[in-house]
C-alpha cells in the first residue's frame, strides 16, 4: 500500500488486515505506557486545508503513539486566494524529506493530486465531496465488533448483512467511501435519500437505493445516518428541518423498526433532533461513541501500514514484545 | 521549423506540384505573392515544391480563441498564439474578449488590433465583449467596436449572458450592423462556479460539482427564441451536448439565423479522463460521455454544426495547479485541431476533404465576415493555404509548441501531424 486515497484502492484482504492491526492496536489504548517504537524516526505532517479538530487530533495522537514526529500544519484558506498553487504547498513539504502527509482539503481529488506530486505516502483525511477513508475504516472496525459481540462469533463476517447509510449522500464523503469499502468487505448497502441528495449517476453503483426509510429499517443489521450541513438546511435541497426529520430523520418511532441486534452509527457531530433522536443516539445499540473510539486505532493501523516497512504485518510481535518495552 | 510574424516577412512565390485540392482533383499551385496565380506563369527559378501525396486545403480560420493579450502574457501573447495557429494550419484566428482589461472598448480592441498587425502571424479578428466587463448587465461599446476594427462579432465567452432582457437587446441592437452574438451557454443557477464536471456517473463518484447538460440546452433554447424575436444572427459557442444538438437542428429547420462551433476536444475526449483529477482536462463546458462525443461528430457531419473551433485555452502552470475546483477552466488546440479533425471526422468517413475545408475554413471566415478568408485554392484567390500530409503521425509532446503554454489535453497520444506549410497572404508563415 503506497498511499490510502480511496477506500475503492483496498483489497479485501488489505482492508481486513487494517481492521486486524487495529484491533491490536485498540488492546495497547488500554495500557498505561500506550506509545509503541514502530514508527521511529518518520515524520507525518498534518496538512489540513479545513478545519477539523478531531481528525486532525487522532491522526496526531495514531501518529505520536507509534513514535512518529508528527507536524499539524493548517493551510486554511484557498491556495489560490493565497497565491500559491496546491502543488508548491505539497512540494515545499515534501522538500523537507516527510515521510507521511496527511491531506485534508475541501476540494475533492486534492489528495490524489497530492500523491502525483510527492514521494511521501499520502492519507486521503476527507476531501471535499469525494471520500473519507479512515472514518469508512473506523466504521467498518466498529461494525465488525458490533457483528461479533452480537452473535458471540469472533469470526463473524460481513456476508448477509445490510447496512442503510441514510442522509445527504451527494455531499458526504463519508458515505462514499463506506460504499466502496463495505462492499469490498461483502456486505450489502442501501443509501436512503431524498431524490435531491442522491449522488448523480447513482444508478450505475452497485448498492441500492431507496427514498422511503421506513421500508429499509427492517431489513437492516446497522443504520448509518449522516449529518446534515447546516447551508443545506434552508430550502434548496428539502423544504424545512421539520419534513427532513419526518422522511428521513432516525427518530424515536422509527427506533421500533429497526431490528434489535441493528447497529446505529453517525460519523458526528450529531444534530440531535434533526437526522437523529436523542432517543436514538443514546440506545443501547449506538455505537457512536465506539466510532470515536475507534478513530485513533484505525489510523495507528493505517500509518503503520504506509509506513511499518514491506514485511508481512506480524501484530503479536510488533505489539507483544517492542510494545512493553517501549 | 518556423513561425513568423506577417510583418516581418515578405509574401513569397511557390509552386507547389501534383498536389491535391479539398475536392479530389490533383494539380499545380502557384502562390505568386499574395494571390494563387496560374502555374504555367510560374517562372522556371521559383521555389518548387513537391506535392505528391499532400492536399491542399484553404488556409484554416479558428473563431475561438484566447491569445490572452492584454492582461495575461505570460501564458499567451498574440505573437505566440498566433504562432501556435499557424503552426496548425490557421491563417485567420478570432481572439476572444476575456482580456485584461475585457475588450469592451474600442480603445481595447484597437489596441488588440494593433498588436496583431506588429506581431501576428496570422489575421486576426477582434471579439468585441457583448457586456462591459462580461458581467452580463450594461452593453458594451457594440457599435464603437464594429467602427473601430469592423467586427461583427460578440461574445462573453467565459461568461454566459445569463440575463434575457441584456440578450435581447444586444440582440436587438447589433441587427444595425448584422452582427452575431456567441453565446457561451451556461445557466450559471444550473451550472455555477463548482460546477467542473460533466453531471453524470463520473461526477458523483469523484465528488465533483456537476455540470448539466440542461444548463446549456436551456439557454440555447431560450436564446434560439430571442434571435428568432428579433431577427438577429446567433452562434453557439463550442456545443457539448446531443441535446442542444436537437435545438440547433430544430432551429435550422424554422429558418433561425443560427450557427454553431465544435471544438476538437469535444470531439474526441470524454469524461472518463477526469478520474485522476489531472486539471488539464477541466475546461468549461466539460468533457462529456461518449454519447455525447458521437452525437457532436453526427452533428459536425450533418451540418448541424457548422464549424470547428479550438476554444484554445493557454493557462500557466500555477492557475492549473490547483484543487481541481479551484483551477482555471481550458486547455490549448490549435496545433492539433486539423489532427483530431482528421481522426475523428475524416478518416471515419464523416467528412470528405471538402468537409473539412467547409467547416475549418469557409463557414468560420463567413461567420466573420472575412472577405479574404474561406476561399477556394484556386488562381485569382488570396494565397491563404493549409498543406497537409495525411500520412503523418506523431506523439503528442506538449512541450514542442509554439505557444506559451503547455495545457495540452492530447500530450502523449498518437495523432495525426498533417501541417507541412502554412501560408497566408503570401507570408510562409509556417513550413516543416
Amino acid at each position: 500500500m503506497r498511499h490510502l486515497l480511496s477506500t475503492a484502492d483496498l483489497a479485501r484482504d488489505e482492508a481486513e488486515s487494517i481492521l486486524d492491526l487495529a484491533e491490536e492496536m485498540k488492546k495497547v489504548q488500554s495500557r498505561r505506557v500506550k506509545k509503541l517504537p514502530a514508527l521511529r524516526g518518520r515524520t507525518i505532517v498534518n496538512l489540513f486545508f479545513e478545519d477539523s479538530t478531531r481528525t486532525r487530533s487522532s491522526f496526531e495522537i495514531a501518529g505520536k503513539w507509534l513514535s512518529a514526529d508528527v507536524i499539524n500544519v493548517s493551510a486554511k484558506g484557498s491556495s489560490v486566494s493565497k497565491g500559491e498553487s496546491l502543488r508548491d504547498t505539497v512540494l515545499t513539504l515534501s522538500a523537507m524529506g516527510i515521510d507521511a502527509m496527511v491531506i485534508r482539503h475541501p476540494a475533492s481529488g486534492a489528495p490524489a493530486q497530492a500523491a502525483g506530486w510527492t514521494n511521501a505516502c499520502v492519507v486521503n483525511a476527507g476531501d471535499g465531496t469525494h471520500e473519507h477513508p479512515t472514518q469508512a475504516l473506523l466504521d467498518a472496525f466498529t461494525l465488525r465488533r458490533h457483528f461479533r459481540a452480537a452473535t458471540g462469533d469472533p469470526e463473524a463476517d460481513w456476508s448477509g448483512r445490510t447496512v442503510a447509510i441514510v442522509g445527504d449522500v451527494t455531499h458526504s464523503r463519508v458515505a462514499r467511501s463506506n460504499v466502496l469499502l463495505l462492499e469490498t468487505l461483502g456486505a450489502e448497502v442501501v443509501l436512503v435519500a431524498p431524490p435531491t441528495l442522491m449522488p448523480s449517476g447513482v444508478g450505475t453503483w452497485s448498492c441500492r437505493t431507496s427514498n422511503d426509510l421506513d421500508a429499509v429499517l427492517p431489513e437492516v443489521d446497522a443504520v448509518m445516518m449522516l449529518r446534515v450541513q447546516r447551508e443545506r438546511m434552508h430550502g434548496g435541497y428539502f423544504p424545512t428541518p421539520r419534513e427532513y426529520t419526518v422522511g428521513y430523520g432516525l427518530t424515536r418511532d422509527r427506533l421500533a423498526l429497526l431490528p434489535e441486534h441493528a447497529a446505529i452509527l453517525h460519523p458526528g457531530p450529531m444534530n440531535r433532533g434533526l437526522e437523529i433522536s436523542a432517543d436514538a443516539a443514546d440506545a443501547a445499540t449506538s455505537r457512536v461513541l465506539d466510532q470515536v473510539a475507534a478513530g485513533v486505532a484505525i489510523r495507528m493501523s493505517v500509518l503503520y501500514h504506509l509506513l511499518g516497512g514491506d514485511e508481512k504485518i506480524d501484530a503479536t510481535s510488533l505489539i507483544g514484545t517492542k510494545g512493553q518495552t517501549a | 521549423m518556423t513561425v513568423i510574424p506577417l510583418r516581418s516577412s515578405v509574401p513569397a512565390r511557390l509552386l507547389i506540384t501534383g498536389v491535391a485540392l479539398a475536392d479530389g482533383t490533383t494539380t499545380d499551385i502557384f502562390v505568386d505573392h499574395e494571390v494563387f496565380a496560374d502555374p504555367a506563369d510560374a517562372p522556371d527559378d521559383v521555389e518548387r515544391i513537391d506535392g505528391t501525396g499532400l492536399v491542399a486545403l484553404p488556409g484554416l480560420v479558428d473563431p475561438h480563441v484566447h491569445l490572452r493579450e492584454p492582461g495575461r502574457e505570460d501564458a499567451e501573447t498574440i505573437r505566440t498564439g498566433t504562432a501556435a495557429a499557424a503552426r496548425g494550419g490557421f491563417t485567420a484566428v478570432q481572439a476572444m474578449a476575456n482580456t485584461t482589461p475585457v475588450t469592451d472598448t474600442a480603445d481595447v480592441a484597437r489596441e488588440v488590433a494593433g498588436i496583431a498587425a506588429e506581431q501576428g502571424a496570422c489575421e486576426v479578428v477582434v471579439c468585441g465583449a457583448i457586456t462591459k466587463g462580461l458581467a452580463g448587465e450594461q452593453l458594451a461599446e457594440l457599435g464603437l467596436i464594429h467602427r473601430a476594427t469592423g467586427t461583427q462579432c460578440f461574445s462573453d465567452d467565459g461568461m454566459c449572458v445569463a440575463d434575457p432582457q441584456v440578450m435581447r437587446r444586444a440582440f436587438e441592437y447589433v441587427r444595425a450592423f448584422d452582427g452575431v452574438l456567441a453565446q457561451h451557454a451556461q445557466d450559471p443557477r444550473l451550472a455555477g462556479p463548482d460546477a467542473c464536471c460533466h453531471e453524470g456517473e463520473v461526477s458523483g463518484k469523484l465528488g465533483l460539482g456537476g455540470w448539466p447538460v440542461a444548463a446549456e440546452t436551456t439557454i440555447v433554447a431560450r436564446d434560439v427564441e430571442l434571435a428568432a424575436l428579433t431577427g438577429a444572427r446567433y452562434h453557439v459557442c463550442h456545443v457539448s451536448a446531443r441535446e442542444t444538438l436537437d435545438v440547433i437542428r430544430a432551429a435550422k429547420a424554422r429558418g433561425v439565423r443560427i450557427t454553431a462551433e465544435a471544438t476538437p476536444h469535444h470531439l474526441l475526449l470524454t469524461t472518463d479522463l477526469l478520474t485522476g483529477y489531472d486539471t488539464t482536462f477541466k475546461v468549461n463546458p466539460p468533457l462529456r460521455t461518449a454519447e455525447h462525443v458521437e452525437a457532436l461528430r453526427q452533428a459536425v457531419a450533418d451540418g448541424t454544426v457548422d464549424m470547428i473551433a479550438t476554444d484554445h485555452a493557454p493557462h500557466a502552470p500555477q492557475d492549473k495547479d490547483h484543487a481541481f475546483v479551484d483551477a482555471r477552466p481550458g486547455m490549448v488546440g490549435l496545433e492539433q485541431s486539423l489532427a483530431v479533425v482528421v481522426d475523428t471526422l475524416l478518416t471515419p468517413g464523416l467528412l470528405d476533404w471538402e468537409g473539412v475545408a467547409d467547416r475549418m475554413s469557409y463557414a468560420p471566415a463567413k461567420l466573420l465576415g472575412l472577405a479574404g478568408q474561406g476561399r477556394p485554392v484556386a488562381p485569382g484567390e488570396p494565397a491563404n493555404l493549409c498543406l497537409v500530409d495525411p500520412s503523418a503521425r506523431r506523439t503528442v509532446d506538449p512541450a514542442d509548441t509554439a505557444s506559451l503554454s503547455r495545457n495540452n489535453p492530447y500530450a502523449g497520444r498518437d495523432l495525426p501531424d498533417p501541417v507541412r506549410l502554412t501560408v497566408c497572404r503570401g507570408h510562409v508563415t509556417y513550413r516543416r
